[in-house]
């Protein structure tokens, strides 16, 4: 069995003696008194000190203006956010039990400080919904990157010659939108003009279009626009990759074959 | 400590995996393991399905950073993102884990650049295999990049309140395109120079400070070694540097705005 340390013993057998006496000498006391119904009532549960002041506080009120003691009623069994009716001027402030005047300042209706904004929505966990679609999402480029790695090398030509110029000669296909602009352009406007005009209204865009709609069919315009600058990159990329043979001059690839390096 | 007859009569298997398990509870209970895992972190207490366990996988690790805990349902929909973004991002850490192998076996001179990259290829292991994944990472990266620009705007997910989200974006693309074409120069093979001289003829052609900015992109009048050097600076250092950036801002944003945009 668990020791008890001998202070911590000692200390609960005189809190235990204590206790034991107070009963006795309460027991004593109540029927020898003239206890109210209330006090027969509450005897044991409040402390006594508590009772008479209450008894205390109860004879004030009976001594008291009448119509004090109304309004008092009045405020109490209205319930809890109901205003007590405003005493006439010349008449004694309404006081509610104990003497305390309440008074109702103002009303706040629920939502006019805490505004909930969010409505609950339809949530699922990171963990595992979301991670285990990356997962597999990753999974799957890697082994496609590393299977076309295996399978298709990246081109490494014969040393860099400034003396010998390829004909023709492509820039990345990324920039061979540009490259095929060159040819219909002065290089000012084809090179910088187009280009930068494109990603700074690219950049805008939002600011640009007001329309607050996200659905399809309220954003004709906007998206007609987009799929035509999108088209319009796409179909320059694809005929300076596979359209233009040497001297940049315009070949069909099945005629003359590819000129295009990655 | 004696191992007592009652212990020695189980059978071989569930006296090893009784071992097992004290030795794990054992490195659990350690400082380092607890110094290591946060309190509440499924390595320490373990994990068992429960929603509060699902919730404690991401907000106790460093995932937290990227993913909050609850994400709308459409947003885990693949037919929605096409995981567009987030393969632009795992691309650019392969690109960036094949990139550091790469550099070991490299040197950005006019003189050594070629001859490392074809022994590379010729006599390093896996050398050749990396420099592929490497180069079709890159344009698959730029192909990916565009495509996540696509979806974003045909779902109008770059309306209020991310609209400074898709500038970043914008941004983000511009710097793959050049971290691709920087990185275009560096095999210094006749593809390269070409390619990159009609680049930099293009930009030569800005207004009034053409000719500056073609001379501090080259280095030089011409593209020459030290181009070599600048853009393998450029590449290797300066601008992942300022993509990882606006990529922390650009992910930042996303949960910031609401996570990603609702459906439509």
């Amino acid at each position: 069995m668990v020791e008890i340390p001998e202070h911590l013993r000692k200390r609960a057998e005189e809190a235990r003696a204590k206790a034991e006496a107070a009963k006795a000498a309460q027991s004593g006391a109540a029927p020898g008194g003239a206890p109210s119904e209330a006090q027969q009532q509450a005897a044991g549960k409040i402390p006594p000190h508590l009772l008479e002041r209450s008894k205390a506080a109860r004879a004030q009120a009976d001594g008291g203006d009448a119509a004090a003691e109304a309004g008092a009623a009045a405020a109490g069994g209205g319930g809890v956010a109901v205003a007590a009716p405003p005493a006439a001027p010349d008449a004694t402030p309404a006081t509610g039990p104990g003497g305390h005047t309440q008074r109702l300042l103002t009303v706040v209706k629920s939502g006019s400080i805490q505004d909930v904004k969010s409505k609950p929505q339809d949530k699922v966990h990171v963990w595992p919904h979301l991670l285990v679609v990356e997962f597999v999402a990753s999974l799957f480029i890697t082994a496609f990157t590393l299977i076309f790695s295996i399978f298709v090398n990246a081109p490494l030509l014969e040393l860099a010659n400034y003396n010998q110029t390829p004909n023709p000669s492509k820039a990345p296909w990324y920039f061979l939108g540009l490259q095929e602009l060159l040819t219909m352009f002065h290089p000012m406007v084809a090179g910088v003009t187009i280009p930068g005009i494109g990603l700074l209204a690219l950049m805008l865009a939002p600011y640009i279009d007001r329309n607050p709609s996200k659905k399809p069919e309220d954003r004709k315009f906007a998206i007609s626009l987009m799929t035509i600058h999108l088209m319009f990159w796409a179909v320059l990329v694809i005929i300076g990759s596979f359209f233009r043979g040497p001297g940049f001059n315009f070949v069909f690839p099945w005629q003359a074959g590819l000129f295009f390096e990655l | 400590m004696a191992i007592d007859t009652e212990e020695r009569k189980k059978p071989l298997p569930e006296r090893l995996a009784d071992q097992m398990s004290t030795l794990a509870d054992q490195v659990q209970g350690s400082q380092a393991w607890t110094s290591i895992f946060r309190p509440g972190s499924i390595f320490r207490k373990g994990y068992t399905d429960s929603p509060r366990n699902r919730s404690y996988v991401v907000m106790n690790s460093v995932l937290y950073h990227l993913h909050p805990v609850k994400v709308k349902r459409h947003a885990v929909k693949v037919s929605y993102t096409l995981c567009l973004g987030g393969l632009s991002f795992f691309l650019f850490i392969l690109e960036t884990v094949t990139g550091i192998f790469l550099m070991f076996f490299y040197r950005p001179t006019a003189a050594q650049a070629w001859d490392d990259i074809y022994n590379l290829q010729t006599s390093v292991t896996f050398g050749l295999l990396v420099r592929n994944i490497h180069r079709w990472g890159a344009h698959l990266m730029v192909i990916t990049v565009f495509l996540h620009m696509a979806r974003v705007f045909y779902h109008g997910a770059y309306k209020p309140p991310r609209e400074f989200n898709w500038v970043i974006g914008v941004i983000l693309l511009k710097l793959t395109l050049l971290l691709s074409f920087t990185g275009y120069l560096l095999p210094w093979d006749q593809l390269a120079l070409w390619a990159v001289t009609v680049g930099t003829n293009m930009m030569g052609y800005t207004p009034v400070f053409g000719e500056q900015v073609r001379f501090v992109l080259l280095g030089g009048v011409e593209i020459g070694t030290d181009t070599l050097l600048r853009w393998y600076v450029l590449h290797v250092l300066m601008l992942p540097f300022v993509l990882v950036i606006f990529l922390a801002i650009h992910f930042w944003r996303v949960r910031k705005d609401g996570g990603i945009s609702g459906p439509l």
